[in-house]
């Protein structure tokens, strides 16, 4: 664990980082293109939902990506309450905008495919509820860091609600086997294997993985920008003192 | 194109118009809030403030 720890030293996260990034960024970007190309050219139209099911090729990443941030976000929140390594107090901070904005994406999507195919673009069930409470969740943990000021009180703070709330995460993934719901059971991440057909599958998969590697891409972005910023404050609050001292030795 | 997507062509292309907007404005704001950190931090280690300057005077 020690050595763990040592290889998420914030200097050497910053240089691993700028080398891994761009490859990151690429592989993101060609996985994308490949995966959009599958699925509105050679992906067929549903045979019940004809041409809505290009709606799933979003709606779905963004479901998956929407979860993930959060148990990244409980996991560092471990960091941050166990061994207080401020690494994982920046990878908090910086995973949850871009997993509210994936939660933001999932709703909206799901609301443009819930209208034609269910008649409403909302109803009170509970994957579309719990979805919705994980949304709420980012934005009070989004809240609650800007309330404070002081870091590291913020820090633990949001850690405690971050762990509070990651009971939501096994709620949205079961709420369609737990609850009869309007919203479909799971297909693709199932025990007995995927229902959905190859020719959509594909595509989906492929963009799963383009979708991550450009989130963790925004998610490493997130966390360069926070060390700076904290490394601005820090050399702020240095100069502060040294000015303080200095004005105070001239007085004596 | 639109006439291509059936009846539902509105809700596929609001759909990705709402992604689109929301996921490259959020992309825009974490590269252009990284800039704003690294230009601040190279203002202040021109003016000669650093971890040194704490240094010197202890």
């Amino acid at each position: 664990m020690a050595s763990l720890i040592e290889l998420a030293n914030p200097a050497r996260f910053m240089r691993l980082s700028n080398v891994l990034l761009p490859w990151v960024a690429g592989l993101a970007a060609l996985l994308l293109l490949v995966g959009f190309y599958l699925a509105w050219f050679v992906a067929p139209a549903d045979y019940q939902q004809g041409e809505t099911i290009r709606i799933m090729y979003l709606h779905v990443p963004a479901a998956w990506l929407a979860m993930m941030f959060y148990s990244m976000m409980a996991c560092s929140a471990l960091g941050v309450l166990i061994w207080r390594h401020p690494l994982a107090d920046v990878a908090q901070q910086a995973a949850a905008p871009i997993g509210a904005a994936f939660a933001l994406v999932c709703l909206l999507t799901g609301s443009f495919w819930g209208k034609p195919m269910w008649g409403t673009y909302w109803v009170w069930d509970a994957r579309l509820t719990s979805m919705l409470v994980l949304f709420l969740l980012y934005l009070g943990v989004i809240a609650l860091r800007r309330a404070i000021d002081e870091p590291s009180r913020a820090g633990r703070a949001v850690a405690i609600l971050t762990l509070v709330g990651s009971v939501n995460i096994p709620i949205i993934k079961f709420s369609v086997d737990w609850w009869s719901t309007l919203h479909q059971p799971a297909s693709v991440l199932r025990l007995s294997g995927p229902t959905i057909h190859t020719s959509m599958l594909w595509p989906l998969l492929i963009l799963a993985v383009g979708f991550t590697l450009a989130a963790l891409w925004l998610h490493a972005v997130a966390m360069q920008a926070e060390l700076l910023r904290r490394r601005v404050r820090t050399l702020k609050i240095l100069e502060a003192e040294r000015l303080d001292r200095l004005s105070l030795q001239a007085a004596e | 194109m639109i006439a291509g997507l059936g009846p539902h062509g509105g809700f596929i292309l609001a759909a990705y118009l709402a992604s689109g907007l929301i996921l490259c404005g959020l992309a825009a704001l974490i590269l252009l809030d990284r800039r704003a950190q690294r230009r601040a931090l190279a203002a202040l280690e021109e003016q000669g403030i650093g971890r040194r300057s704490e240094r010197k005077t202890s």
